[in-house]
């Protein structure tokens, strides 16, 4: 773990100051590094194997509609069950409660975080169902990408400013333990099997795409509360 | 004896509570593959007592990984931040009632952040598996550890540019918008392969660890510097971690095309200096490892 080197490092070289709650740190760090070996040991041994075949199996079957039904659920439950997103969305509630954007009550800060997830999973699966027909059709990614930035842009001039740091950092924590390998799975699995696709330039993107849309979706959805 | 009881108990009891929101969360993922496996693909699931087990594992794991982001994560992102930005800490302890901030007073904030992404980055498992690929597909012109050291760079300039961002308060936007339009014009010009990947690298590295102390140390830091508000200051630092490294990969893959090209039409010229001039190149540049790889290779295949 480099981030522990970094932190006592700074911690005793820089600040001269001892960690409060050093026994509760230790415990808290302990819980961390055992809760992500279990998480990854049970990812690798249940879902990835499912998910996996699925993402093949599909690819392969042929169906446009089942493989985009598919794509779309795919996006929106791994996105769903992101740890870093639960974290993340519950300290962003946290945060607008504290500043009076939303009631201070767990039930507000509840739905809050809820809608949140619920938006940055919809616009995921969105991303996905979006990258799987750009696979399908071979377009090239670039500008996909540039036209989500415009996309971004313009909305970022309408979105009220206390959601534009939450939306914009979305984009980055949706895609990590879960979303990235099923999703890459799917995305090569899928560009190999269709012929004249190149897995490396056309099987890559997915994750692009998973980052770019709960930006455009977060502002929207800030903008409707 | 017995307050630590109490407090055993209180663990089991927030242990517990986590466990079952966790269940909340998870259920849908399960929901839609098994769903989709028995009503559209309709084979039965291979190995069911694998993946329940598996499945059990991966609740457990999360609530304690959720218990423990609580508990040490968050509180030390937001400490780290609070004691960095301390007047006393600053200016030291004979100047701490003198409230003169300026941006500069915060260099520590910035060396942090930049440690942090740096480091974290570096160790980054999937980072690696990537960069294997990657090296396997641009035919070595991509060395592993080039792109892995791109991508740190990437994400340690993006973190401390953000905390930057959040000391002096300017709207996160304008700095977003700036680098969309860099990304943009170089894609056109970076080697085709690559804009994929480089699109990818983005969302890639910014890990589970990372991003709850990466939020923490940006939400802390609007709450101590004066004048910021944790709502519209303290996030962005992740937006900035996920848009520097497509930059820097892309950069990289430049300087890596440029380079073989130019090493290539000086070993057709055959001129006796280019080792030294090439040599005296490679200090100034911002990748230096990958250099005496790219190198052999090139000469091999002029020979």
């Amino acid at each position: 773990m480099p981030i522990i080197l970094v932190i006592a490092f700074f911690q005793i070289a820089v600040l001269q100051q001892p960690l409060p709650n050093i026994l509760d740190l230790l415990i808290g760090t302990f819980f961390v590094v055992l809760g992500l070996t279990f998480f990854i040991y049970g990812l690798e041994m249940g879902l990835f194997p499912i998910g996996e075949s699925m993402a093949y199996d599909f690819a392969k079957k042929g169906s446009v509609v089942w493989l985009l039904l598919f794509s779309f659920a795919l996006g929106f439950g791994t996105t769903i069950a992101e740890p870093a997103l639960i974290a993340v969305s519950a300290e962003a509630s946290k945060v607008a409660a504290t500043a009076g954007a939303i009631t201070n009550t767990t039930v507000a800060m509840k739905e809050y975080a809820d809608g949140l997830r619920l938006t940055v999973a919809l616009s995921v699966g969105f991303a996905i169902v979006l990258g799987v027909f750009r696979i399908l059709k071979g377009w090239p990614i670039h500008w996909f990408i540039i036209g989500g930035y415009i996309l971004v842009v313009i909305i970022t001039g309408f979105a009220p400013e206390e959601i534009i740091g939450i939306a914009y950092d979305s984009g980055g924590v949706t895609t990590s333990t879960i979303t990235v390998p099923l999703v890459t799975a799917l995305g090569v699995g899928l560009a190999s099997s269709i012929k004249g696709r190149n897995p490396m330039i056309d099987g890559f993107g997915l994750i692009a795409f998973a980052s770019l849309t709960p930006m455009i979706f977060v502002m929207i959805y800030g903008m409707a509360i | 004896m017995g307050a630590f009881i109490v407090e055993f108990v209180a663990y089991i009891d927030r242990f517990i509570e986590i466990l079952s929101h966790t269940i909340d969360d998870v259920i849908p993922i399960l929901v839609i593959l098994v769903g989709f496996q028995l009503f559209v693909i309709r084979k039965k699931i291979p190995n069911v007592k694998r993946v329940a087990t598996g499945f059990f594992f991966v609740l457990i794991g999360l609530a304690f990984f959720l218990q423990g982001l609580e508990q040490t994560l968050f509180p030390i992102g937001r400490l780290m931040a609070a004691q960095l930005t301390d007047p006393s800490f600053i200016f030291g302890h004979e100047m701490a009632s003198n409230f003169t901030f300026n941006w500069q007073d915060y260099y520590w904030v910035y060396i942090f952040a930049f440690a942090i992404g740096f480091s974290t980055t570096i160790a980054e498992p999937s980072l690696l598996a990537v960069a294997i690929k990657a090296k396997e597909v641009s035919g070595g012109a991509i060395g592993t550890w080039g792109l892995r050291l791109a991508v740190a760079l990437g994400v340690a300039i993006g973190i401390s540019l953000g905390t930057f961002r959040i000391v002096t308060g300017y709207p996160i936007h304008w700095f977003i918008i700036f680098g969309y339009i860099i990304v943009v014009i170089q894609t056109f010009y970076a080697p085709k392969m690559i804009v994929p990947l480089a699109y990818d690298s983005g969302g890639v590295t910014t890990s589970t660890v990372t991003v709850p102390l990466v939020a923490a140390l940006g939400l802390g830091l609007a709450e101590t510097v004066p004048g910021r508000s944790a709502l519209i200051d303290g996030f962005g630092l992740i937006a900035f971690a996920s848009l520097f490294p497509i930059m820097s990969v892309m950069a990289y893959a430049q300087i890596a095309e440029y380079r073989s090209l130019k090493a290539q039409r000086r070993y057709a010229q055959n001129r006796p200096d280019d080792q030294e001039s090439v040599s005296d190149e490679s200090d100034s540049s911002t990748n230096p490892i990958p250099k005496p790889q790219k190198q052999t290779n090139s000469t091999s295949g002029e020979k």
